[in-house]
């Protein structure tokens, strides 16, 4: 048997502007295995909620093209009753925002309870209250008898994203979609939810889609990373080769632009220009090309592919061999690719 | 004497209940909080949401009032800024966390960055134009942009908008309220150099509060780290990030994520030490209310919140 949970091959989703169609996510193909965590990384407006929410069929109105297959069964195009038997059963999904993805109306105990209840009806109420605070100690959460009946305002948000998190794994899930998980927590808490997913991955053996912008922690949580510009993949690889070999000019100007320790008040760099919006989206050649102008032009293929240039490592366009930042001369360049 | 000197700040918010509406109790959001800045260097106030951290900063520019302490800017009392002869809040300017709701939607640029100008200065229509392109060219924004709305401009250039504005009256203090917690990497990137430019350029003073450590480490001279209305330690950057003595400060400087993946069994296994250490000494951090102690000094610069020896 195959490690391999889920395929997407050459997805596309697009939406409808007036009357033309533009696509959010471009000829994405990933694979997720068991027991491995993927990042996607990028700026705001890349795609990455875009993706996460085609894998989910959350979006109403779009047009989605490509396939998706879950363990060798395609479910890009299937009935919506037979997406919700998959949903929350077998994929789940932790929403980036904790306070708008409760209901505040509804108390902790009975909205996890009632994802429980959706995938299995037979369950009973006391057993189902035994599964609930069983979840919630699984998270973490202190007191799991007293938080059962507690609403959403009265928890921490560190406290409703464990909840949020205890609501996508109540059914076993085996992929587990986690859309910038720790982006509204503080330091502290990001570290115990991090841990918490790290844990959840071992006991689990999910495969873990993380969706973030936050490099840091990709490069504590992430097996394999993904990074997304302007809805396409431009770059991935395994993270250690991400980190100590990127490639794509991308992914060299996003990790540049972090402060790190090394470099106190030195000068960050700045990737110049801003995303483009989905109608501004060049059509063909290199997207990233308008950000780094100082490159010469006949470097950048006319309709960019991934290139394997080592096993499992893939790169979009031919740029990066001639990539330099600005305040380095070619010849520093050079040597570093030689 | 410092250029901005905080003593013993404290703000309570009352606790209303009762049907008559009574105060039935307060919030000690801060809680005797006392630090001092140097002209020109940057200050980092650090503290989990919660912790008190914006409010001190609102208090100081008088967006909040102050129950009890001293706030002295410049050799002048401050402390009732509404009241002091001395307008000094031409002089304390603050940058807000959100570039898109501390914009007003309805204005163009050119009114929101020229309504500071409009308060204290009398210009003509056209000196005041040609100051806005002047400050719009500063801030890295094209001249040409002064008529037109916020939704038209991206989140970091709305923050540089909002920069653009602070800076307006030239003004000495700049009280940053994580001014870059909600920008993309490269956008906060921008932001940031840009700030360490003017400030170079203006002689400016920051009291710069945020919550990612990385960024306070990158902007900060000095830094004050809060918990609970208190200051658990205060020294120069050096010293809270590699001698931290306080267990909460540990705890968060812990909770950096490190961007080298080889390092993550080392993290892991060292946050989990730090967390252990935390659970079973934090009795001997925290008073029985769970609140920080008074601050001990260990140097001359690095002050620690520790029960009194003896």
């Amino acid at each position: 048997m195959s490690d391999t949970l889920l395929e997407i091959n050459n997805l596309k989703t697009s939406f409808r502007i007036k009357d033309d169609y533009y696509a959010a996510v471009d000829d994405v193909s990933l694979k997720v295995n068991k027991n491995e965590v993927l990042a996607i990384v990028g700026e705001s407006g890349c795609g990455k909620s875009a993706l996460a929410f085609s894998l989910m069929g959350l979006h109403s109105r779009a047009k989605i093209e490509g396939d998706i297959s879950y363990k060798g069964q395609s479910i890009a195009n299937v009935s919506p009753s037979k997406l919700n038997k998959l949903r929350g059963n077998d994929m789940a999904m932790i929403f980036q925002d904790p306070l708008t993805a409760l209901n505040p109306l509804m108390n902790i105990g009975d909205q996890i309870g009632e994802a429980l209840l959706l995938h299995d009806k037979k369950l009973s109420k006391n057993a189902r209250k035994k599964k609930v605070i069983e979840l919630l100690n699984k998270v973490g959460i202190p007191r799991a008898e007293h938080t059962f009946h507690q609403f959403p305002h009265e928890l921490s948000g560190g406290m409703r994203q464990r909840v949020v998190i205890a609501m996508a794994i109540s059914n076993d899930p085996e992929i587990l979609i986690a859309d910038e998980p720790t982006t509204a927590l503080d330091a502290t808490i990001q570290a115990q939810v991090l841990d918490l997913l790290n844990e959840l991955k071992e006991d689990m053996k999910a495969g873990i889609i993380l969706i973030t912008h936050d490099l840091g922690v990709v490069a504590e949580m992430a097996d394999r990373v993904a990074v997304m510009y302007a809805g396409q993949i431009v770059e991935i690889a395994d993270v250690h080769t991400l980190f100590a070999s990127p490639k794509h000019p991308y992914t060299r100007s996003l990790l540049n632009s972090v402060p790190n320790s090394t470099k106190s008040k030195a000068k960050l760099h700045v990737i110049e220009g801003i995303v483009p919006s989905l109608q501004k989206l060049p059509r063909k050649g290199c997207r990233f090309s308008a950000r780094v102008p100082w490159i010469d032009e006949s470097v950048h293929e006319e309709n960019p592919q991934l290139h394997e240039i080592s096993p499992g490592h893939f790169v979009r366009c031919t740029c990066y061999e001639h990539f330099y930042f600005p305040d380095e001369s070619k010849e520093d360049q050079r040597h570093v690719v030689s | 004497m410092s250029f901005l000197e905080v003593e013993n700040l404290k703000v309570h918010f009352p606790v209303k209940g009762g049907i008559f509406g009574r105060t039935v109790g307060h919030i000690k959001a801060v809680d005797g909080v006392s630090f001092s800045l140097e002209r020109g260097s940057t200050y980092g106030l650090v503290g989990e949401s919660g912790s008190g951290k914006t409010t001190t900063g609102r208090a100081i520019i008088g967006l909040n009032n102050i129950t009890s302490g001293k706030v002295m800017f410049d050799g002048h009392d401050i402390t009732n800024i509404r009241r002091s002869k001395l307008d000094v809040r031409k002089d304390v300017q603050m940058i807000f966390q959100d570039p898109y709701s501390s914009l007003n939607p309805k204005k163009r640029v050119i009114d929101i960055i020229a309504e500071p100008l409009r308060n204290y200065e009398k210009l003509s229509r056209k000196e005041e134009r040609k100051r806005v392109q002047e400050l719009l060219e500063l801030v890295g924004l094209s001249p040409e942009s002064i008529l037109k709305y916020p939704h038209e401009f991206s989140g970091g250039q709305r923050q540089r908008i909002g920069v653009a504005r602070a800076i307006a009256l030239k003004p000495k203090l700049i009280i940053a309220d994580e001014p870059v917690s909600a920008l993309d990497v490269s956008v906060q990137a921008q932001v940031l150099n840009f700030m360490q430019e003017i400030q170079d350029e203006l002689g400016l003073t920051y009291l710069f509060i945020g919550h990612d450590l990385g960024v306070i480490r990158h902007m900060c001279d000095h830094i004050g780290i809060m918990y609970k209305g208190r200051y658990v330690e205060q020294g120069t950057t050096e010293e809270i990030f590699t001698d931290p003595q306080h267990i909460y400060t540990k705890r968060l400087v812990a909770a950096i994520p490190d961007i080298d993946p080889k390092n993550r069994d080392k993290q892991l296994q060292f946050r989990k030490e730090v967390k252990k250490e935390y659970e079973q000494s934090y009795n001997d951090y925290f008073d029985g209310e769970g609140l920080a102690y008074q601050l001990q000094p260990v140097s001359k610069t690095h002050l620690v919140a520790l029960p009194e020896k003896g």
